[in-house]
């Protein structure tokens, strides 16, 4: 099985496809970092004079008289208590919060590439795995080889795997390497609040808690990682499906754009939460965006995108295995 | 022959959709012999070659590859089975070494020393590490076969190989063939459509016609059955009455057409000669496949 995804790496390298798609990144954050870094300009500016620190201190005093007064319910109170311990921490440690760093900058990236961003890069990789095989009349030889048609599908798909891997992988590197040129590498220690849920109109704060921005980025990039690897799945049953990549390419960037315009439409439209691609922005359960649709929780989404990628891994290899090849 | 056949192909059927596309066909082939299968497009000689490489499944019948079921024990028959179908695909940005090692990869038993015997054997040359993108269909061919020929396989199946090759090409896939199943014993199954090609390479034919092999002999009986002599001769209508009093003649403007018999034609000739008829052209011609089809099959058309 090595050498079989040995033999699938080598054609994924050797067309340039993960080559291509480091470049693009190297392209784009560069493009994002100056974006990010006029945006802390701005604020600055808007700021005008006053020393940040002077400002964190008005906040804290603020927020400080805001809990002494009476009448508060209790988890309010309690999230307020979180919210001045985070003030506190960035001031004991000089940081400022208007001026993020290298990390800021990773989760900021993330949060915003995983329902489209990364999920096309990885659709480029998925989407001729077996596909091209097919419309290059290659598969002929695959197939007649004395090793067997799941064998070789799973090849493939451990070639995506790790495919997603490193695109992943590589996403972090360069956002973190180029960003940290402006904002500085600094910063992974610094806390975060997580923990939101919502109920009907409200945001809950009950669970709210804080946790360094190490911690907040790894569990982004696992999330991230895990919807990459579900649109690859997908993109692969396609693959295997369709002898043209194109048309391959055509699907998946059809329901990706979908998704995203759903996600801002789709509020009453219960059972369209059942879709994979309204599910694709799993980083904001954690940073406590509202969801799409009612109802939607980190659990859900999670249960969603893997009944859609188990569905997409039976129906690659039950058809690979049996279709008669043309 | 006593050996025991490198493929044994069982009354083969395939339906697709609504359409029988093979109707049952059953042929069996030995170590060390070219094997004809001949046919005029869309007789169904690809769609054979893909149920016998297991590319399509059958709608009944079995393959015998060696002895073993494609169905039930794939990776055994597949072991001893090399084959290009249709055309010669490797992956074009990879150079054709590069492709070599790629199909050596997906079968343990095959050493590296096996590389350079199969490009040797193909003459590739440098050629070897070039990309195949830039190969011509003749180096993709022997490229292709080289790839066949990696696992060291009994039984070799070729679809078409000399489509689109010019003479010298076609000639010289000729003469491999014939060395591949004299020195290296292989079984070796060349599908076709031309008669000429069959005729110059096989041992023995199977012809196939709308999905239904309608005879299978050797290539020697076939043609010593089906060849034919022309004649042209002054005056001609002497030289048919002469003729006609020992073989059947036909007339076809100015020449008269006859069997071919070996041991006869001769003495025909001397007749000829003596009766004072002077013979000026004498050739043997083999009938066009579609006039070996109306004879074979009593009338029944080609579409
Ligand atoms: N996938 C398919 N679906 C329907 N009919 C097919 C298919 N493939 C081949 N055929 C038909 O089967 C017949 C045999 O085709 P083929 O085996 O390619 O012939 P050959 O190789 O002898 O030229 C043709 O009439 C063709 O139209
Ligand atoms: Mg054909």
């Amino acid at each position: 099985m090595n050498k079989l995804v040995h033999n699938e790496l080598l054609k994924l390298f050797r067309k340039r496809r993960l080559f291509v798609i480091i470049l693009i990144i190297a392209a784009l954050v560069p493009l994002f970092t100056y974006a990010q870094y006029q945006e802390v300009k701005t604020t600055r500016e808007k700021l005008g004079n006053v020393d940040w620190r002077t400002q964190l201190q008005q906040e804290i005093v603020d927020t400080q008289n805001r809990l002494s007064s009476s009448r508060m319910q209790d988890d309010w109170r309690k999230y307020l208590k979180i919210r001045l311990a985070q003030q506190q921490y960035y001031l004991d440690h000089n940081i400022n919060p208007q001026a993020p760093g290298a990390p800021t900058f990773m989760r900021v990236f993330v949060e915003n590439s995983i329902d489209l961003l990364l999920p096309l890069l990885v659709m480029v990789v998925a989407a001729d795995l077996v596909s091209s095989e097919a419309s290059g009349g290659t598969i002929k030889l695959l197939l007649t080889r004395p090793v067997k048609r799941w064998r070789i599908l799973l090849s493939k798909y451990l070639a995506l795997i790790l495919s997603v891997s490193f695109i992943v992988t590589a996403s972090a590197v360069l956002s973190y390497g180029i960003s940290g040129v402006v904002f500085g590498y600094g910063g992974w220690g610094m806390p975060l609040l997580t923990g939101f849920s919502t109920s009907g109109e409200e945001l809950v704060t009950n669970n709210v808690h804080l946790i360094p921005q190490w911690q907040y980025i790894l569990m982004e990039f696992g999330l991230v990682w895990f919807v990459c690897l579900v649109v690859g799945t997908l993109t692969f049953m396609l693959s295997v499906l369709l002898r043209s990549t194109a048309a391959v390419m055509g699907i998946m960037l059809a329901a990706l754009i979908a998704g995203a315009i759903l996600s801002n439409m789709v509020s009453s439209w219960e059972s369209a939460k059942y879709l994979f691609m309204v599910n694709l922005s799993l980083t904001d359960y954690i940073s406590g965006m509202a969801t799409p649709i009612e109802g939607m929780s980190l659990g859900f989404s999670l249960i969603v995108l893997l009944v859609w990628a188990i569905a997409g891994l039976v129906v690659s290899f039950t058809v690979f295995t049996k279709k008669d090849v043309y | 022959m006593s050996q025991s056949p490198a493929l044994s192909v069982k009354n083969l059927r395939k339906t697709i959709g609504k359409k029988d596309i093979i109707k049952g066909i059953s042929f069996d082939l030995y170590p060390g012999e070219v094997f004809g299968f001949l046919g005029p497009n869309g007789a169904g000689k690809t769609t054979t070659i893909r149920m016998i490489v297991g590319l399509i499944k059958p709608s009944s019948g079995t393959v015998l590859i060696g002895g073993k079921n494609i169905q039930t024990h794939f990776g055994d028959a597949m072991k001893d089975l090399g084959c290009i179908v249709e055309n010669p695909e490797l992956y074009p940005y990879l150079t054709g070494w590069e492709n070599l090692e790629h199909f050596a990869r997906m079968d343990s038993s095959i050493p590296l020393k096996r590389l350079y015997e199969v490009v040797d054997l193909v003459d590739m040359g440098n050629r070897i590490h070039d990309r195949v993108g830039t190969y011509s269909l003749g180096m993709r061919q022997r490229l292709g076969i080289a790839q066949a020929l990696l696992g060291n396989p009994k039984l070799l199946i070729l679809d078409e190989p000399t489509n689109g090759l010019d003479p010298a090409g076609i000639r010289e896939m000729r003469e491999f063939i014939r060395f591949l199943a004299e020195k290296e014993k292989l079984c070796v199954m060349v599908s076709s459509h031309l008669l000429s090609e069959i005729q110059l390479m096989c041992d023995r034919v199977a012809i196939i016609s709308k999905g239904s092999i309608i005879r299978v002999d050797s290539v020697h009986a076939l043609l010593a059955e089906q060849e034919r002599v022309v004649w042209k001769a002054e005056p001609q209508e002497k030289a048919e009455s002469l003729l006609r009093e020992v073989t059947n003649v036909t007339r076809s403007e100015e020449f008269l057409i006859t069997l071919y018999d070996e041991s006869q034609i001769g003495n025909w000739n001397r007749m000829l000669v003596t009766a004072g008829v002077e013979v000026k052209e004498m050739r043997t011609k083999l009938p066009a496949l579609e006039d070996l089809f109306l004879e074979l099959t009593g009338g029944e058309h080609i579409e």
